[in-house]
């Protein structure tokens, strides 16, 4: 019996998560679109921390970069800054009740953006639109429904391995 | 629940693990920097860009179904009217298109008349959109042609409206195009009715263009119809941009700044057509004279004014 979840459904959450970063939304919609890498990358940072760590956030980081065409090191650099607080207050994190654990990540996405602000405005790109900040909001929104789905999946996927 | 790991020992690890925290960052920040000024991280970027067309190929995949879907769950109504619909848009096309052949020729004949060489041939070629956001701070679209199909960094993009953008990037099935309304893009344009020669910048909004620096002098109004004056040799010249709609003074007060709305219809096309001058000269202006003949030194003029030499006609721009 292995305790680490699944290689696949970590690495198959985090390149599903790619695809969201560029699925098409309606216009106006789509600034609000939820850093769901970001989140995940939370997730499995806070849960399985011997898979994921500064190396896979680097890596994922990198290859938003790719999909979605904004500066190359651009995401890599806000992942691998957000995996490292994420570590740094893991031990508390953890045992944060679900509503904690919202606003923590609430408060990272939004510390995100403010990265990525920087780093637009450093390049000569300007300020992003408003819209832009409403998606930690949504990640807000989304933390405690994606931490219970992807807490069920592991768990029906260690009781089938069980037998 | 059974977490793996004990959170002590993790707190330990993590305290000293700011090493590696700066090393990841020196290396993005390296890589953003190679990445903002061109060169090699260019070349990197377009073969690591293949990785990423899988990628788009999915997330694209619903819009492809419900297309597929559509087509097939159209009523031969609906096909029928669409048909009828279509084939008299294609008779005035047609027809429009007949006399704009009689124009161009009549075109080519005065300037063979005017004695320039300013025959350019306009290669066209179709490409559809790949229905996926990008970065949405930044304009850009994804084409489902790249360079097997010929496609190279340059071209412009059109559709029925006009000017839609450029592509930046080649990969080998796809290409990454800026549209005109971008704000790092811009586009030399002219206006139709005075010929006034200015260039329109990007917003960042799809449907504002920003045409700054105009002189107060200068003959445009509300409702000038502004084309591609092809200078720079990047845009073939004369396809529709834009449209002035406000005309207010900059903040100087020396200077007109015009907001124009793009001809093309930036949010909703689903094909647009690349075209590229095949001429690899600008086209634009009456030809240069040639150089005056052996420079003669005025008894009290300053020789090195006279020696300084005519840059030759038409150069191409990188």
């Amino acid at each position: 019996m292995t305790r680490l979840p699944s290689r696949w459904l970590v690495y198959g959450s985090l390149v599903s998560s790619l695809l969201v970063l560029v699925v098409p939304l309606p216009a106006g919609v789509d600034l609000a679109r939820p850093y769901l890498l970001a989140i995940l990358l939370c997730y499995w940072l806070l849960e399985a921390p011997d898979q994921v760590g500064l190396g896979v956030a680097f890596i994922a980081g990198f290859s938003a970069d790719l999909v979605s065409g904004t500066l190359l090191g651009e995401q890599a650099l806000r992942l691998v800054v957000l995996a490292f607080l994420v570590q740094r207050f893991r031990a508390r994190l953890r045992f944060f009740p679900l509503w904690q654990q919202a606003l923590a990540v609430f408060a990272l996405l939004l510390n995100d953006r403010l990265i990525a602000m920087a780093i637009r405005v450093a390049s000569g790109d300007g300020v992003a639109p408003w819209g832009t900040w409403v998606s930690p909001l949504v990640g807000f929104a989304l933390w405690p429904w994606l931490f219970l789905l992807l807490d069920e999946v592991r768990l029906r996927l260690r009781e089938r391995e069980r037998g | 629940m059974v977490y793996p790991g004990s959170a002590a020992s993790r707190l330990s690890e993590s305290a000293g693990g700011t090493l590696p925290l700066l090393a990841y960052l020196a290396l993005a920040v390296m890589l953003m920097v190679a990445d903002q000024r061109g060169g090699f991280a260019n070349q990197a970027r377009q073969k690591a860009s293949v990785l990423a067309e899988p990628v788009w190929w999915l997330a694209a995949s619903p819009a492809r179904i419900a297309t597929g879907a559509g087509e097939v769950l159209a009523s031969r109504n609906q096909l029928q009217s669409d048909n009828a619909r279509l084939t008299r848009e294609l008779q005035v096309s047609a027809s429009r298109l007949h006399r704009l052949l009689a124009v161009a020729e009549e075109n080519q004949r005065l300037r063979k008349l005017l004695g320039g060489t300013r025959g350019y041939r306009l290669s066209a070629q179709l490409a559809g959109i790949i229905d996926i956001d990008l970065d949405p701070s930044r304009q850009r679209i994804v084409l489902d042609a790249g360079s097997t199909e010929g496609v190279v960094v340059g071209q412009a993009l059109i559709d029925a409206g006009g000017v839609l953008g450029q592509v930046i990037e080649v990969t080998p099935r796809r290409a990454i195009a800026l549209l005109l309304t971008d704000p790092d893009h811009a586009i030399p344009v002219q206006v139709t009715r005075s010929g006034l020669r200015t260039i329109a910048f990007g917003t960042g909004r799809t449907d504002r263009l920003r045409l700054p620096n105009i002189p107060q002098s200068a003959d445009i109004r509300v409702g000038d119809r502004l084309v591609t004056s092809g200078i720079g040799g990047r845009f073939p010249a004369g396809f529709p941009v834009g449209v002035v709609e406000a005309l207010h003074p900059d903040d100087t007060r020396l200077f007109v700044v015009a907001e124009a709305r793009p001809a093309a219809r930036l949010d909703r096309g689903l094909e647009v057509l690349l075209v590229s001058n095949t001429l690899d000269e600008t086209e634009v202006g009456p030809d240069v004279p040639p150089p005056a003949p052996a420079p003669v030194v005025q008894p009290g003029g300053t020789p090195e004014a006279a020696a300084e030499p005519t840059p030759p006609s038409g150069t191409p721009r990188p």
